[in-house]
């Protein structure tokens, strides 16, 4: 790989930059890991390495806010390193790790070792995720300034959502005091019960217990009225329903300090996918693949901002954790890799625009958690993503780079696709150029 | 083959043509089990695995008779006595099974899409004998083939279905079938046990049990599992009797004279039918269970006979 100092200049693409409101065909010039020059002209200095853009976007590098790197402890689902290099083959050059690690990302010896491992990986950058709770066993509140101090940047007990309110209203006073969000699954357990996929009519006719969104909206209505007594932030993870939307669209109408992602695959599946799919697993997830009304409810709060950032919950599993009946396997599709080109059909599709695609794959997401980057303005760091939005690829999971092979996408025809990734100005993702 | 089918494992997928398929057969089949000597060569050197991960006995004897009068080798593998409990996979389970070689491995599982899954990975036929909340093909067929015996045709017939509709499948095979031989189906139950959209598989809903049965030619009551109660979708099964039981007085008042009753078994007396309807004119409770066996033969010989289309004739001759 290139050594930061080099100077790198990317040509002739198309630059969609909306943090600094640039959409045109522009010269990327990055030198010493920050971008150096976003200009229609840049001359080409002597010794320069020069990617030909012409036909691609120039994007800020994304940045995805929920992504399970599974180490420590699951290391033979993925890891720091091979989740990253998954993460640059998809134009991520940040990406948010959750807590749910083996032990728990609740100290800060986790947050430590999450940070060493991204560092000898040299590829995306990782923000760790620190928990809410100890062990996020929803009991006692988590050190959080410690965390902060540690390189957290928001806190989630993620597929733990804190059943007790109290607790909950304690986790965003407290947090309040080290400014750091907290990133919520929204799920009320005993909504839950022992469902597998979304209530409704193919739940019913597959047979598979259910899971109303109200399980959803209920969390979502608990947790914004809490904000309102306590303050301090709250981000909404993977919001599934057209519910969440609504007291999400009215809450921010009122100015609660709140914020949303969106995933790819509930953008672009439904619950009818998973009957279509004949029992797969891999279209297994939670929050379930929800009705066709909720996909367009959450389409256009991500169009009209009201969800602010698409995140892909990368959630590597296991063949063995996979290959099982319906029931019996584990929740989680891996998406940093496909997320690009799943929600680039939605432009296509004429639902999204590409200014906005790109936001929330960039800014809108470093927005939630106040991240740097997101951005190509001069003297940001030097994260790019160079993508070919006409590029057809067939996903093969088998050639995929993280360790799991759990994505709804496999045998399907995607287009759009990374072609070259810059962290800190160094090519860290090169399509088909072995690492 | 089933039509178009190698496995029977829903009737939603199945047209109207290939569950009559099967219906035909079947009427040649139950004539195969009057006989004074019930053994007929036709899937002699043949294997059926019998692959239950949950209790049955209804089910599994019936399908075991069903093999034996064929003269196919069976052979019942229970999960009491398989690997499942050491930890080994259904697929696991299943590719061990197939290394045996079976023609047809009939399976039954609490999850729903366990027989889905193992159609995809092994190589022989797979019959479902129920899964989860899914589908339980052979029984829903065995009703359509005691409604059709009794009144001869289903069109222009209504049936009504009452019970916990949301954990049946039995009720999910009866709506997928019923109606495509010209049945209007009618469900009835507490609202916590009817499934969200099922109206959308084309029946109508209702919560009074005497408006549902009102005019029906038959009324399917379904088994109300124990472990329900405090779910909680009941309180307790002494309202659920009061109010969506059947007795004789409510069958004589409510219902046509010639209606009749099924139950999938085992009943729970007293609960969903009083002993007086269960034991009584009405019931055709038994023939369910004859033809069930004549039924399942019929499959078995779409499924591993490989004959011709002469394959009824044969059977019969």
């Amino acid at each position: 790989m290139s050594n930061p100092k080099d100077v790198i200049v990317i040509q002739g693409g198309r630059v969609i930059d909306p943090a600094s409101g640039i959409d045109g065909i522009r010269t990327v010039l990055l030198r010493e890991g920050k971008v150096a020059a976003v200009a229609e002209r840049v001359d080409v200095p002597a010794g320069a390495r020069v990617v030909d853009a012409r036909g691609r976007w120039v994007t800020p590098g994304f940045i995805d806010l929920h992504v399970h790197l599974r180490e420590p402890g699951q290391e033979y689902k993925e890891s720091v390193a091979t989740g990253t290099r998954a993460a640059v083959a998809g134009g991520f050059t940040a990406v948010c790790a959750m807590p749910n690690t083996v032990p728990a990302n609740d100290n800060t010896s986790v947050t430590e070792l999450m940070l060493a491992r991204a560092a000898a990986a040299g590829l995306a950058r990782v923000y760790p995720i620190g928990a809410v709770t100890k062990g996020r066993k929803g009991e006692e509140l988590a050190e959080y300034g410690e965390l902060k101090a540690a390189g957290c940047v928001a806190l989630s007990d993620d597929g733990s959502p804190v059943m007790s309110s109290a607790l909950m209203r304690r986790a965003l006073e407290y947090s309040r005091a080290f400014g750091l969000p907290i990133a919520v699954h929204e799920e009320d357990l005993h909504l839950v019960g022992k469902g597998v996929m979304n209530e409704g009519a193919a739940a019913t006719r597959l047979g598979l217990k259910g899971v109303p969104a109200q399980a959803e909206d209920v969390m979502v209505l608990r947790d914004l009225s809490l904000l309102e007594l306590t303050g301090g932030r709250l981000h909404l993870c993977h919001v599934s329903t057209a519910g969440s939307v609504r007291a999400l669209r009215e809450a921010r109408r009122r100015g609660l300090p709140v914020t949303a992602e969106v995933t790819p695959h509930h953008l672009a599946l439904t619950d009818e996918d998973v009957a279509r799919s004949d029992y797969d697993p891999d279209f297994k997830m939670n929050p379930p693949l929800r009705t066709a009304e909720d996909v367009k409810a959450l389409q256009e709060g991500l169009a009209d901002g009201t969800i602010d950032a698409i995140a892909t919950d990368h959630a590597p599993h296991s063949p063995e954790e996979k290959k099982l009946e319906f029931d019996a396997a584990l929740n989680g599709v891996l998406g940093l890799e496909t997320a690009f080109p799943v929600c680039l059909d939605l432009v296509r599709q004429g639902l999204l625009t590409e200014r906005r695609l790109v936001e929330a794959l960039t800014v809108g997401a470093a927005r939630c958690f106040g991240l740097p980057g997101g951005t190509l303005a001069v003297g940001s760091p030097a994260d790019v993503a160079v993508l070919d939005p006409t590029l057809a690829w067939v996903v093969d999971p088998m050639r995929g780079f993280s360790k799991s092979r759990n994505t709804p996408w496999k045998g399907r025809t995607l287009t759009g696709r990374c072609t070259h990734a810059f962290v800190g100005g160094r090519l860290v993702h090169e399509a088909g150029v072995a690492p | 083959m089933i039509g178009r089918h190698r496995h029977l494992i829903a009737l939603e997928g199945l047209s109207r043509e290939e569950i009559l398929q099967v219906l035909d057969l079947a009427v040649s089949m139950k004539e195969v089990l009057s006989r004074p000597v019930k053994k007929v060569p036709s899937l002699r050197g043949k294997n059926v695995v019998n692959l239950f991960f949950e209790t049955s006995t209804r089910t599994r004897s019936s399908f075991e008779i069903a093999a034996k009068v064929l003269s196919a080798d069976s052979l019942n593998w229970t999960a009491a006595q398989s690997s499942t409990t050491k930890g080994e996979t259904l697929l696991d389970t299943a590719k061990n099974l197939e290394a045996m070689r079976p023609d047809v491995l009939v399976v039954r599982h609490s999850a729903s899409g366990a027989p889905n899954f193992l159609a995809r990975h092994v190589g022989c036929s797979v019959v479902s004998a129920g899964d989860g909340a899914h589908e339980h093909p052979s029984q829903g067929l065995l009703d359509c083939f005691t409604l059709r015996e009794r009144f001869g045709s289903l069109e222009g017939r209504t049936v009504a279905i009452v019970g916990d509709i949301s954990h049946s499948r039995v009720a999910r095979s009866d709506l997928h079938s019923l109606p495509k031989l010209g049945a209007k189906v009618r469900l009835c139950g507490p609202p916590t046990m009817i499934p969200q959209g099922i109206e959308r598989l084309g029946a109508t809903v209702h919560h009074d049990l005497r408006t549902a049965v009102e005019g029906v030619d038959a009324v399917i009551m379904l088994r109300i599992q124990h472990e329900r109660i405090g779910d909680p979708l009941i309180p307790n099964t002494r309202e659920y009797s009061k109010f969506w039981g059947l007795n004789a007085r409510k069958a004589a008042d409510w219902l046509k004279e010639d209606a009749v009753i099924l139950h999938p078994g085992p009943i729970n007396r007293g609960v969903e039918l009083s002993s007086d309807v269960a034991d009584g004119p009405r019931s055709v409770i038994l023939d369910q269970v004859q033809n069930g066996v004549a039924v399942r033969m019929a499959i078995l010989y779409l499924l591993a006979g490989g004959a011709g289309d002469d394959r009824a004739e044969k059977v019969s001759a």
